[in-house]
């Protein structure tokens, strides 16, 4: 009877149970709980307000080019986000400081994400971009496979990345192309791994307090 | 003075220096050609303005090199973050930028805030608060920049001058919140507790004293001609300078940009607050002075605007969002140890209301969810731009959480301000930027 609708295609699990727990641990009768992960938005025009503008002005700087730069946009909580290709990045970063119509003259760094569970784009950097002339604000944001941690340097374009790209790359192991000297910033030179990573542990001891014990703080049973 | 090291190194002969032997390392080094000669300043050095590592290169007095290292203080407090919830996450993020706790909080909380989809919901009372705690907090911040900076150059009264003010304000802060310091006042959705009685009359007896405190600073400092002649026309960076290195708060202003995001992109109500926006156009030491001390002022000026409006208007009213599945339910009264629950809601919750007492216990062990999604709130800091781009899963713990810390970015123009000048004013370039090492390194 219902071999006539379209098949809406599952979303992965995000998360089962509450608690963390698996097998029989947990009895609160939450442990069917089944979570869907949310599919990846992408906003539709309008966008509203001067997000449309932006775009436009942006359209029409890099010409043919946006189409392939530009893997979709979102408007979420009224902010504008730009998921730009990483081979395209210099450009569209150039070219939202220096046209006339865009003047993303300051920049407020870069950091970075880590989504495991989206393959093929685990490493996400994360730009935040003012514009003085037309106090407009803007959101970059650019994945890379863990497999080939690469994005390109913006340190050209911005002289301020050169410390975020350092740090971003200390805490999630992406490798900024064309940076001038990519070295850890915040650990020691020779730490081993990214500490920011989902797969690297918070670290920590179990304690012993009044006869029981502790544990470490990403050891404990916590809601999820 | 130490031999020098005969462990191999990659260029030159090593001196260290440990105080007391200036004499001894002349007497080694006459008769030496090295015209280059490394000296490293820091992390443990009482000019560094914190556990900052300078390398520099000299030719004679001249510096031709300034390196920066940092890291010294880092404590991870990002990643914790993402292992608490989210309202335990506002008593991290205070400790970062340990000079202006308020701000790293409140951008914080904006975040969260943003992204639950509640700012318009936050009581006026409770941005109100946050505005007085803001500014107040300006004031404190700007007081240890200015005395620091005068101790960092061989001037202790500034120094005592800005720890007495700035003792009024950390007194009005523990009165208040019940700490001095990292007190995680401001919570997602409001302030953690109502002003206690007698905090406006407290606050009423500062805004009497801090003009004249202010005016005194501005006496012996304004037209010294040893502070003129330490500060002026050092450190130069113009405003192509600051926008290309991100650098904002008094060091843009002083290059004569007045980019203030509590003008230009208002928050908490500032809108609704009349101050100025105070700029200078050398872009020099002295020029960053001036603007930290005339901010001071206008600091004072929205105080008493925030201050008529909590004993009148706003009297009251509510400091948490009125959402039970978001607000903290404590509702604290404070003991005289900073401390402690409200009687009233404890009776509520284990004798009166059996609903009260399951909120109560999901929302402070298990915390509110977030819905899934980021956002990027920012705040004027005392140092500039104070950003918080916090992301969400879905769950009831931040996925990640990051601080564009002014700092950290203004740090950046320690090469730009100081190589070709001397070594003396490299004192005084790091001491205008203002760096605060627990934000720099989060």
């Amino acid at each position: 009877m219902t071999d006539n609708l379209p098949e809406i295609p599952e979303e992965p699990i995000a998360r089962t149970g509450m608690f963390g727990a698996t097998g029989t641990g947990d009895t609160s009768g939450y442990g069917r709980l089944v979570v869907r992960r949310k599919p990846e938005l992408a906003t539709p025009r309008p966008y509203g307000g001067y997000f449309d503008t932006i775009a436009d002005e942006l359209e029409r700087a890099l010409g043919a080019d946006f189409g392939d730069a530009i893997e979709r946009v979102v408007v979420d909580r009224g902010e504008l986000t730009l998921h730009v290709r990483r081979e395209h990045l210099p450009k569209v970063a150039r070219t939202l400081r220096d046209d006339p119509a865009l003047r993303f003259e300051l920049s407020l760094g870069v950091s970075g994400v880590h989504y495991p569970h989206l393959e093929g784009a685990e490493l996400h950097a994360v730009i935040h971009l003012c514009s003085i002339t037309h106090n407009r604000r803007l959101r970059l944001e650019i994945s890379c496979p863990d497999a080939d941690p690469h994005i390109p340097s913006t340190v050209s374009v911005y002289p301020t990345h050169d410390w975020h790209e350092r740090e971003t790359w200390d805490f999630f192991g992406i490798v900024f192309d064309g940076h001038p000297a990519l070295t850890r910033i915040m650990m020691p030179d020779d730490w081993d791994g990214h500490p920011q990573r989902k797969d690297y542990p918070l670290g920590g001891i179990p304690v012993e307090y009044r006869g029981a014990e502790i544990p470490a703080p990403d050891q404990r049973r916590s809601y999820q | 003075m130490s031999a020098p090291y005969d462990e191999e190194v990659t260029e030159g002969r090593v001196y260290t220096v440990s105080g007391n032997d200036w004499s001894e390392l002349v007497d080694s080094l006459s008769g030496q050609q090295d015209q280059q000669l490394v000296v490293n300043m820091g992390p443990q050095h009482p000019s560094t303005h914190g556990v900052l590592r300078l390398v520099l290169n000299l030719d004679g007095e001249t510096v031709t090199e300034a390196r920066t290292v940092i890291g010294y203080l880092h404590t991870g407090i990002e990643k914790n973050l993402e292992y608490r919830t989210w309202t335990q996450g506002t008593t991290f993020v205070t400790r970062m930028d340990y000079l202006a706790p308020i701000f790293n909080e409140t951008a914080y909380c904006m975040g969260v805030e943003k992204l639950l989809g509640i700012t318009d919901r936050v009581p006026e009372r409770a941005q109100a608060i946050r505005v007085m705690m803001m500014e107040l907090t300006r004031i404190s911040s700007h007081m240890v920049a200015i005395g620091t900076f005068g101790m960092e150059l061989g001037a202790t009264t500034p120094f005592l001058f800005g720890s007495r003010e700035r003792e009024m304000v950390l007194d009005l802060m523990e009165y208040i919140t019940g700490l001095r310091m990292n007190m995680a006042y401001v919570r997602p959705g409001g302030v953690a507790t109502d002003l206690p009685a007698g905090a406006v009359d407290k606050v009423g007896e500062l805004l009497k004293v801090m003009p004249g405190r202010i005016r005194d600073f501005r006496k012996m400092l304004d037209a010294n001609p040893v502070y003129l002649a330490r500060t002026k026309d050092v450190a130069y960076l113009d405003l192509t300078g600051c926008m290309a290195l991100g650098v904002t708060g008094p060091m843009l202003r002083a290059a004569g940009l007045p980019w203030d995001l509590r003008k230009t992109q208002p928050y908490c109500g500032y809108e609704t607050y009349e101050f100025d926006v105070p700029t200078e156009r050398s872009a020099d030491v002295y020029g960053r002075y001036l603007v930290r001390v005339a901010e001071m002022e206008e600091s004072l000026k929205i105080i008493e605007q925030a201050l008529d409006r909590l004993a009148g208007p706003l009297k009251g009213d509510r400091v948490m969002v009125d959402d039970k599945k978001i607000g903290w339910p404590a509702q604290l009264a404070l003991g005289p140890d900073g401390y402690g629950n409200s009687p009233d809601h404890i009776a509520h919750i284990m004798s009166g209301s059996m609903e009260a007492l399951i909120h109560h216990f999901k929302l402070v062990t298990e915390g509110f969810r977030v819905p899934a999604g980021q956002a990027y709130a920012s705040v004027e800091s005392p140092r500039g731009e104070l950003g918080a781009h916090v992301v969400s899963d879905g769950g009831t713990r931040p996925y990640r959480v990051h601080f564009r810390d002014p700092s950290f970015t203004n740090l950046q123009a320690v090469p730009a301000t100081c190589e070709g000048g001397m070594v003396a004013d490299v004192i005084s370039a790091v001491a205008s930027i203002d760096p605060v090492m627990g934000g720099v390194d989060r």
